[in-house]
């Protein structure tokens, strides 16, 4: 395979939902760093607590986590679209979110934006893009599933409402439809090959080819669903099969995520590269999930990028 | 030197060491953040102050001098720096700064910061235990940081830590000894690890020792070192086993548990090894020197 030596950033993956065995076979395809953004998780919360918990979570052990397996994990704090419909709870959790941004690793307030398109999701989409302009934060923005084109329009209004730099801005999970108004707006255009409901990977090539890589973004969304963390890296080979350039497939699948996310002052190249030995000693690399001393099991996972690598 | 040089605190030390390491500017953040918390700011500037260090010093290590650690020790006995960074010095200046009068306050404002911590603000609060006010308060949070599966914490807790050998009743202090096997972290930097041992923790050991040949794993040799002064009957039957072993780092161990067991059989045993015995009666071979020799250091 090409891709053998690349290095993949996944900035979209919901990894307290995946298994050591994914975060092997992600390290093993190449996958160096990943972005968590903070979502719901399945079901609604009830309680300021449990996002309390679940922000010291990925600002935490899912960090620690990821290091264990030589992969740099970052994250993103927000109240996602759907918990903004409960609004007692949404006011604790704005109070909250200070707490958690400015925390080694944070690189966005995301992801936020529409679900249902809901007064009380704008209100609170409202909010938190002020909070993003206070802070001088990036913004990832989830746009919805239904009635995409609209909310993904009416999500840049706000955002240039609150006269946020398109440039920290991504908007993700776009399609065809989406896609050619956020770059002619200027933001970046992430893209999340999820089968089934969100992007295939031949449909991301086909855009490529025709947008050019600029601030286009591949990511996975993998999460509790039927989805795949090894989206990148397979979007990767299917573009090098269909014989895009490797600068362009670097670009889409690594380079692009890094320049966005890397204006926050919680990632760059180095973390993975040149990483300082204190990280060393505390989150990366270290060996304790492999628990009581076990000698790493050799055998590598069935799941290879070569096998079959489309996702449709 | 003038006669009116106070002694280097911890605090001094630690922002003395800082301060060669960072920026004028950078100090000067810092040294505006402690006086603001130390004039009572609210908890939400504390806790801003504290996430954003990283990004404010930056990680370097302070890679202290043997000298900078004599002067750690002088400073609060069995304080051990030797793996600070710089954030994690900054931290616990801000820390330090937090007026502390009023324990309950404090202690309150304290436990919100370790409930809202990313994994490197826990390595820094852990660390810091030893010097903070009111040590006598933070005994439950301290047994709750052995109870962690993040390496780096529980390493922050329990090795280079004076806190637990103070503050941690047998119960708490077993544990965490043996926890400290389990994650596969080494026993010589448990401060008071010596000092400390006792027969239940003895017993505990010999089990787990058990438990791992019954599931044919690999026995830590360090395993041996609190179990020696309470080393009787089948725990010496053990030692002798160990001690038949053809690897040198454990049949070592076994031989210096086996010279600190009150056991008539223990010296029996050791009688039939002569270079071992003779290797600890000079001194040649000690727990300190097979540490160097034998231990990993994981940092």
């Amino acid at each position: 395979m090409g891709t053998d030596s690349e290095m993949y950033i996944d900035p979209h993956v919901h990894m307290i939902s995946r298994t050591t065995d994914d975060y092997e076979a992600m390290r093993d395809a190449g996958v160096v760093a990943v972005i968590e953004p903070a979502f719901w998780v399945g079901q609604p919360r009830t309680n300021i607590g449990a996002f309390q918990h679940y922000f010291g979570w990925i600002v935490g052990w899912e960090r620690f986590r990821a290091g264990q397996f030589g992969i740099r994990h970052y994250c993103t704090i927000g109240l996602n679209a759907k918990e903004a419909n409960n609004e007692p709870l949404a006011e604790k959790v704005m109070d909250l979110l200070p707490l958690y941004l400015n925390k080694e690793g944070v690189v966005a307030i995301g992801e936020i934006g529409f679900d249902d398109m809901t007064a009380l999701e704008e209100k609170y989409f409202h909010r938190q893009l002020e909070l993003a302009d206070e802070l001088d934060k990036l913004v990832l923005v989830h746009t919805p599933h239904r009635n995409k084109t609209e909310g993904t329009s009416r999500s840049m209004d706000l955002c240039e409402e609150h006269g946020l730099d398109p440039a920290k801005v991504v908007i993700d999970h776009n399609n065809e439809e989406t896609v050619e108004e956020v770059l002619d707006r200027g933001f970046w255009a992430a893209f999340s090959i999820y089968p089934e409901t969100k992007m295939g990977n031949e449909r991301m090539a086909e855009i490529v080819e025709q947008y050019g890589p600029e601030r286009l973004i591949v990511d996975s969304a993998a999460d509790w669903g039927v989805s795949d963390p090894l989206g990148v890296p397979k979007t990767a080979q299917v573009m090098h099969d269909r014989g895009l350039s490797e600068e362009a497939v670097r670009k889409v699948c690594y380079e692009n995520a890094l320049a966005a996310y890397s204006q926050s002052d919680a990632m760059s190249e180095e973390d993975w590269l040149n990483p300082p030995p204190v990280d060393q000693r505390q989150n990366y690399e270290g060996n304790s999930v492999l628990r009581g001393g076990r000698e790493p099991v050799v055998e590598a996972p069935e799941r290879t990028v070569e096998e079959d690598p489309v996702i449709e | 030197m003038s006669r009116d040089v106070r002694p280097p605190t911890p605090a001094s030390l630690l922002h003395q060491w800082v301060s060669e390491r960072v920026s004028e500017e950078e100090r000067v953040w810092l040294d505006d953040k402690r006086a603001e918390i130390g004039e009572g700011a609210s908890g939400q500037a504390f806790f801003l102050a504290f996430s954003a260090v990283p990004r404010r010093l930056g990680k370097a290590d302070l890679a202290l001098t043997e000298e900078d650690l004599q002067d750690a020790d002088a400073a609060r006995e069995g304080w051990q720096p030797d793996d600070w960074s710089v954030d994690q010095a900054g931290r616990t200046l801000l820390a330090l700064a937090l007026p502390s009068q009023e324990a309950d306050a404090y202690q309150q404002t304290l436990e919100r910061t370790f409930a809202h911590a990313d994994v490197g603000e826990s390595v820094a609060l852990y660390q810091s235990l030893p010097l903070l006010p009111h040590p006598g308060r933070h005994t439950a949070r301290a047994a709750e940081g052995v109870r962690t599966n993040m390496t780096s914490v529980f390493d922050a807790v329990a090795l280079r830590n004076p806190y637990p050998a103070e503050q941690f009743d047998d119960t708490a202090w077993n544990q965490m000894v043996l926890k400290a096997l389990f994650v596969g972290s080494p026993l010589y930097p448990i401060y008071g690890l010596d000092r400390r041992a006792n027969a239940a923790l003895a017993r505990m050991l010999v089990d787990y020792a058990h438990e791992r040949w019954a599931a044919g794993r690999p026995v830590a040799p360090e395993l041996w070192r609190p179990v020696g002064p309470f080393a009787e009957k089948e725990a010496v039957d053990d030692l002798k086993y160990v001690l038949s072993s053809s690897d040198a780092a454990r049949r070592e161990a076994a031989a210096l548990a086996l010279s600190q067991s009150p056991s008539e059989k223990a010296d029996a045993a050791l009688a039939d090894e002569p270079e071992l015995r003779a290797a600890i009666a000079d001194g040649r071979l000690t727990w300190k020197r097979f540490s160097r020799k034998r231990v990993a250091d994981p940092h």
